[in-house]
């Protein structure tokens, strides 16, 4: 049933369907509307989850860590300095292989203090361990919530994921959501029954600590168990396709990419504005298409640089910057399109929330065919 | 063995690390004086002291670290510290 | 009931001969029982007890961070209580994990009240890393970041009250116990996990390696700590202290002695005014909690 919803209403709606037993979240701007809707259920019956109002969000994704491990769903909602209070954590829940799955309502990172939307935060977890997930509009935004907790959960896989969507842009928006109903959601992801778990029954030792002669190998085994979550995404995607119509079989989608000599790379809500900005420039004739990324990690390199190998020249929109060299995305395009003559220009925009309309896509275009790139997009030389 | 998920293990490999190798001193156990009030099965860090048929103790050499709290512990002044031969 | 035959904590760990802490693991798990699941705080016990895939601990078992074993605890309560189960929770953490860098987690958990128990193995120092101060190193310790010397007469601060602030928590039991009375040590325990609400326990857990002294007075030097009021035995029942070990007190010198942490005190030259100033701290928890036996007039 399609609703006209709030962003963050909508996803903490999919929270509950996924039934989570234990929520344990920290309110910071700009997720606090999810976290204030699923304490607003579970006060009112709807919801039957412990929900425990802890003193952090470091405590927040501790107390997740715990009762993920005594054999609970868990859930938690974070952003920008509240995700980098977890830094710690995030590792730690990893690599115990714990299954808890975090929506991530993107926000730049202090200092300077913004509540304002990039994707700074999330990125900047790259290396954790964690499955991340970025969506366009507030569709994606909540289905991508039922695809989290089936891919973390699935045996082969025993990864936490970020769901990531722009904050204020996604969270904050009304847009039209076709919500599920608890008995399909019920079908499509099962009570969740951890083979190991706490158990006075079964005493196993959780978090042991590891000589170098096991380290390797057990970081290896994190690797490989991430990167072989392609298949299990394909897998979920597909039937979630099945039986709900939407199809998030693929980790990037491609728009007008068949004959596109320029191609736009992006995660997120700017994906949005970059069709909009591209079905005009088609109007003129040019020849621009998107290649859009919705998982992040496992990076998908294979299908990236597939996808990518007719463009005349990449221009990546990164809402993010590896401080001291480029933005994160570049980067990664860079590597998988190794050996391979195509031209990838960076483009460091909206970070901190600055606007990005249809006109800086077109520019940003118009930049890329000059052959200028790997710049700050929108610099205030006059501020400077 | 394979390697397990998250770096976990159920009980039972901490036995086969026999930490009776690191003792100098070994507690020697005099049955005859020993007032069978079980301190020395009680405090015991290794908790490789057990009763035996006779309400007697023996530790378990084969952890036993030698570090000497039973010998100090015992009322009856019943074990005694012996540099051990090896 | 306690079953003190109950053996929960397996031989084959890697804690030095002598360890107050290693002893203190197989009484609290005494006191607790099989039906428990132990989180635990980075640090000696912690290391000691499982390089994968070796474990000593035959209940289950978790560590993740350092400072973060009560709000793990939280959630596991959490779902344990979702799950209808009947597991008892509890934490076992250093002075370090509890008085410092697990403070805010320590707060939080006793502030929302989750049923658990949370029991601290007091060793006075960061023994683990190499034996630097905590909260809880007593005046005039010396430790590696605290060191004695030609300016300084070791750590000057004050040992932190952890069981009183936890009980301004609200914790409705906070009790103090030492290896060197196991039976009262198992008993607190059994207690503690079955009094609903968050509950504490501080075991005074010498330290031989960290301290200075031989292995083999582990014990006799933890009685010395209560026999010297540097160290109180006591139960807190809703805030209010309701038993308390007494003793024919002896002076702190007696204690100090005995540990290389202290020799500053004592050579190259005797320092009075330090020993008096410990003596002091022994005086006030005499008063503070009436420990003192008093013996008749003839």
């Amino acid at each position: 049933m399609l609703e006209l919803t709030e962003g963050s209403l909508a996803i903490a709606d999919a929270v509950r369907l996924c039934r989570p037993q234990v929520i344990a979240a920290y309110p910071i701007t700009p997720q606090t509307h999810i976290v204030e809707a699923l304490a607003d259920m579970v006060a009112n019956g709807k919801l039957d989850a412990d929900y425990i109002t802890v003193e952090s969000e470091f405590s927040a994704l501790s107390a997740c860590l715990g009762a993920s491990a005594a054999g609970s769903r868990t859930y938690s909602a974070t952003t920008s300095q509240g995700l980098a209070l977890m830094f710690e954590v995030c590792f730690n829940v990893a690599g115990m292989r714990f299954p808890i799955v975090m929506s991530i309502a993107n926000r730049a990172l202090g200092a300077p203090l913004s509540i304002w939307n990039d994707q700074q935060d999330s990125i900047s977890l790259r290396d954790s361990g964690w499955l991340q997930f970025y969506a366009e509009d507030n569709q994606e935004a909540t289905d991508l919530h039922y695809i989290a907790f089936r891919v973390a959960e699935d045996n082969a896989v025993l990864l936490p994921a970020f769901v990531c969507f722009d904050g204020f842009i996604l969270s904050h928006t009304y847009e039209p959501v076709e919500m599920l109903k608890q008995a399909d959601v019920d079908k499509y992801l099962p009570t969740f029954a951890p083979k190991e778990r706490l158990d006075a029954a079964d005493p196993i030792s959780f978090g042991m600590f590891s000589t170098p002669d096991y380290y390797l190998e057990f970081r290896y085994e994190i690797d490989k168990a991430l990167k072989d979550a392609k298949s299990v995404i394909e897998k979920a995607g597909k039937e979630f396709a099945q039986q709900f119509g939407r199809d998030y079989s693929a980790m990037v989608e491609g728009y007008h990419l068949a004959d596109a000599e320029t191609v736009l790379v992006a995660m997120g809500s700017i994906c949005g504005t970059t069709k909009d900005a591209i079905d005009e420039m088609r109007a003129e004739g040019k020849k621009v298409g998107l290649l859009k990324i919705r998982v992040f990690r496992p990076f998908p390199a294979q299908d990236l640089a597939k996808a990518l190998s007719g463009a005349k020249r990449i221009a990546v929109l990164d809402k993010n910057i590896s401080l001291g060299s480029k933005g994160a995305l570049a980067l990664e395009i860079k590597d998988a399109l190794y050996g391979s003559d195509i031209p990838v220009y960076d483009y460091i925009i909206g970070l901190g929330g600055r606007d990005v309309r249809k006109k800086d896509i077109k520019e940003v275009v118009a930049l890329a065919e000059k052959g200028t790139g790997d710049l700050f997009y929108g610099l205030k030389k006059e501020v400077l | 063995m394979a390697l397990a998920v998250g770096c976990r293990a159920r009980p039972g490999k901490a036995r086969d690390n026999k930490t009776g190798s690191w003792r100098v001193f070994k507690p020697f156990f005099d049955h005859e004086k020993c007032s069978q009030c079980g301190t020395c099965k009680t405090i015991c860090p290794e908790g490789c002291i057990s009763e035996d048929a006779d309400g007697t103790f023996t530790p378990d050499y084969t952890y036993c670290k030698g570090c000497g709290l039973c010998a100090t512990e015992c009322p009856g002044e019943a074990i005694e510290m012996k540099q051990e031969e090896k | 009931m306690v079953d003190k035959d109950l053996e929960l904590f397996d031989c084959g760990h890697r804690a030095c001969g002598g360890c107050g802490a290693a002893l203190a693991a197989r009484l609290v798990l005494k006191g607790a029982g099989t039906n428990t699941i132990v989180v635990s705080a980075t640090g000696c016990m912690e290391v000691f007890s499982t390089p994968y895939p070796e474990t000593s601990w035959k209940v289950p078992w978790i560590h993740s961070l350092f400072e973060n074993a009560s709000a793990v605890a939280s959630g596991v309560v959490a779902s344990l209580k979702k799950q209808g189960r009947t597991e008892k929770v509890i934490v076992m953490g250093g002075d370090g994990a509890t008085f410092d860098i697990g403070m805010l987690c320590i707060s939080g958990a006793f502030e929302r009240g989750h049923d658990f128990t949370y029991i601290c193995y007091d060793n006075e120092a960061y023994m683990n890393t190499g034996i630097q101060r905590s909260g809880a190193t007593p005046y005039d310790a010396s430790t590696t970041t605290s060191p004695a010397g030609s300016c300084s007469f070791g750590n000057k601060l004050p040992k932190k009250d952890m069981p009183q602030i936890l009980a301004a928590h609200g914790a409705p039991y906070v009790a103090t116990a030492s290896v060197a009375y196991p039976m009262d040590l198992m008993q607190k325990v059994e207690k503690a996990i079955n009094t609903p609400g968050s509950c504490y326990v501080q075991i005074h857990a010498p330290c031989c390696t960290g301290w200075g002294f031989e292995g083999e007075q582990t014990v006799a030097i933890a009685k010395l700590a209560i026999e010297t009021g540097l160290w109180v035995n006591f139960e807190m029942i809703d805030g209010k202290v309701a038993k308390v070990k007494k003793v024919v007190r002896k002076p702190v010198e007696e204690y100090l002695k005995t540990q290389k942490r202290f020799r500053h005190l004592f050579k190259p030259k005797r320092q009075d005014a330090e020993i008096a100033a410990i003596q002091a701290i022994s005086d006030r928890n005499a008063e503070k909690y009436g420990i003192d036996i008093k013996l008749k007039k003839e």
